[in-house]
């Protein structure tokens, strides 16, 4: 049995985001981290396998060369051996093209589970999933909060408004799992050290027999702006003031804009 | 000469941050106002192998060079001054084995160790010998292929927890404690041994500090270290090294109080700009910031000479010890008057990183001492003896 965690490389959660002229993440100079939606999937694979249902573990992102430090930081929480696809051509690649690629590797990697967060960090597209599995005409078990596999087959327990639903489908399957998982865990010092003797595979579109034209350039979908929120006015602080006064001057700021 | 950590203690200071600032610093007020030993951290330390970086592979252990094992005290402390302690005394009570055991003695006791299943500690300082380590009075008399130990201890760290400690006491008295001492591995159920009482703290409050007292405690002979008569060198040798993790966590400490010191001035506002803003705050936070750096790398150079073996390494690790915990109770201090009024209460982290900096001047030889170990190296190295008052070796 062997699953195929797929992981994204993001800046870390509270880092300043500059993006370039062609406003893509600008990744230059900036902390990345394991999309933190992606720990989850990666519990649940060491999960399967520390119970002995799964017998190896591999990771596959695709980024710039400087996601084989995700990659490593997977290996140190466990798992077997990674592989990063990693190619100019794929710089600015959207969800289409990500898919495209991934779908590619995961028919090479040939896993019974291809696993994934439930969306990234950064981009919040969620539509990766998806489409690996609808180009790769497997199905696609999304949301678990659970997922576990016997038998040929895979099941993910997805929260439901009622309760717990139990869906189940056919090896190979995709999967996402949810933050339902259960905690992370970190990487031991161990396993850091266990990690830089682990396989770790680069490869190139050559190596997928992948082109640009099958890829249509790289992206279906453009971005034409990039904003920060509207800023808010300014906040009105009531304070120093004892409780009455403070009552009178809020309920005046209230009356005045007709809200009361 | 290599001057820039390496990936791997970048990586290792990234790794043990995440984990001292997600799991850690939540826990430290609650310790410190209860006063009880973090059992749950110290399983986690071990769980993460944490409490194992001194042992060699072949134990379980991860070996790591004692830069390495200066950033993992650094990154605890500065989170929590008395987690820190957890690796630092399980390195101090185990530096008598790695300096003086045997193989049999280490296959015996380093897998539980450097795995963290047993916690030990360092059994040196009495009542009434504390920088005056050769006036030790603890007994240690042969009986047939046992030693009976009789006296008892004070101060020492984790004295009652540890499940085994190395223990110094008198196998010759007539010839004192210079001469006369001997070293003992000593596990904690052995019948006789006691820890009755723990010291109530002005700082590093969950880390308990013991009475321990030893009647009729037998110990059998293959647990001595070395030969009759070793343990004031191994005790000195041992403080020689170990002071390098004192000077790590005093270092933590520091830079646990500049960061909430950064934050916080970054944070308040007062006559309508925040508080970082003033050049006279700034003035004191580079002060804060270059003098804590100064230490820091002085741990490193000193721990760069312990790895080294270097012959003059007591000079180095005395005088890290030294410029680290000063600058700890200056830098912290520092911060609370960056806090104003809401450092000193205990809503603010720096009160309590303040009153744990102030360990870090007194315990493995007090400020006084590491002076007195640096001029004896420096008058050394000027081919000048010293009197011999001044000759006296003194220690914890």
């Amino acid at each position: 049995m062997k699953i195929v965690v797929c992981i994204k490389q993001v800046p870390a959660t509270g880092a300043d985001k500059r993006y370039t002229d062609d406003l893509r993440l600008d990744r230059a100079g900036v902390e990345g981290i394991i999309n933190p939606l992606d720990e989850y999937a990666i519990e649940q694979a060491l999960r399967l396998q520390d119970a002995g249902i799964v017998d190896t573990v591999s990771y596959l992102s695709m980024g710039p060369e400087q996601a084989s430090e995700a990659l490593r930081r997977a290996l140190a929480m466990g798992g077997d051996d990674a592989t990063l696809i990693t190619d100019p051509g794929l710089a600015g690649a959207d969800e289409w093209t990500t898919s495209k690629v991934l779908a590619t590797a995961l028919d090479r990697l040939a896993p019974d589970v291809a696993l994934m967060g439930m969306a990234s960090d950064d981009a919040r597209g969620s539509l990766v999933p998806g489409a690996v599995a609808a180009m790769r005409n497997v199905p696609l078990l999304s949301y678990g909060a659970e997922l576990t596999v016997s038998d040929g087959e895979a099941r993910v327990r997805r929260l439901s408004a009622t309760g717990y639903d139990w869906i189940a489908a056919p090896l190979p399957v995709v999967a996402t799992v949810t933050d339902q998982v259960g905690e992370p865990r970190y990487a031991s010092l161990k396993g850091i050290m266990a990690a830089k003797r682990k396989p770790l595979e680069a490869w190139s579109l050559t190596d997928l027999s992948l082109s640009l034209a099958d890829l249509r350039g790289g992206a279906l979908t453009t971005v034409t702006d990039v904003r920060p929120p509207e800023a808010k006015p300014p906040t009105e602080r009531v304070e120093n003031l004892s409780a009455a006064e403070a009552a009178a001057r809020i309920a005046d700021w209230l009356v005045a804009r007709k809200l009361i | 000469m290599t001057y820039l950590p390496t990936p791997e203690h970048e990586e290792l200071r990234a790794v043990v941050r995440e984990l001292a600032d997600e799991r850690i610093a939540p826990r430290a007020p609650e310790i410190d106002q209860k006063a009880e030993f973090p059992w749950d951290l110290k399983e986690l330390l071990a769980r993460q192998d944490l409490l194992g970086t001194c042992f060699e592979e072949r134990h379980g252990g991860t070996n790591l060079d004692s830069i390495g094992q200066s950033i993992v005290v650094e990154e605890i402390a500065r989170a929590d001054a008395t987690t820190s302690l957890i690796p630092i005394v399980q390195k101090l009570g185990a530096l008598p084995i790695l300096l003086a055991g045997n193989d049999e003695q280490k296959d015996r006791y380093f897998p539980r160790l450097a795995s963290g299943e047993w916690l030990i500690a360092f059994g040196l300082t009495e009542a009434a010998a504390g920088s005056d380590v050769a006036s030790n009075r603890m007994r240690a008399t042969r009986d047939g292929d046992h030693y009976v130990l009789d006296g008892s201890k004070r101060f020492i760290t984790h004295g009652s927890v540890a499940d085994v400690l190395t223990v110094f006491a008198l196998t010759d008295p007539g010839a004192g404690g210079r001469k006369g001492m001997s070293a003992f591995i000593v596990e904690a159920g052995t019948p006789g041994f006691a820890a009755p009482r723990v010291e109530h703290k002005m700082g590093i409050r969950g880390s308990p500090t013991a009475e321990l007292t030893f009647d009729d405690v037998r110990v059998p002979v293959e647990n001595r270290l070395g030969e009759e008569g070793d343990g004031f060198k191994i005790a000195m040798a041992t403080l020689d090294r170990s002071r390098l993790g004192i000077a790590a966590q005093a270092v933590g400490i520091a830079q646990g109080a500049l960061d909430a010191a950064v934050a916080y001035a970054a944070d308040r506002q007062q006559f309508g700009q925040r508080v970082v803003d003033f050049q006279g705050i700034q003035w004191m936070l580079a002060d804060m910031a270059s003098q804590l750096e100064a230490a820091r790398q002085l741990t490193y150079a000193a721990a760069a000479r312990v790895d080294a073996a270097a012959s003059d390494l007591p000079y180095w690790t005395s005088s890290a010890k030294l410029v680290a915990g000063d600058t700890a109770m200056k830098v912290t201090t520092d911060a609370v008057q960056v806090l104003g009024g809401y450092g000193y209460i205990t809503e603010y982290p720096v009160e309590r990183m303040m009153r744990d900096a102030k360990i870090t001047q007194l315990y493995e030889g007090t400020q006084q001492i590491q002076r007195l170990v640096i001029a004896r190296q420096l008058l050394r190295r000027a081919g000048i003896g010293a009197r011999p008052r001044e000759r006296r070796e003194t220690g914890a």
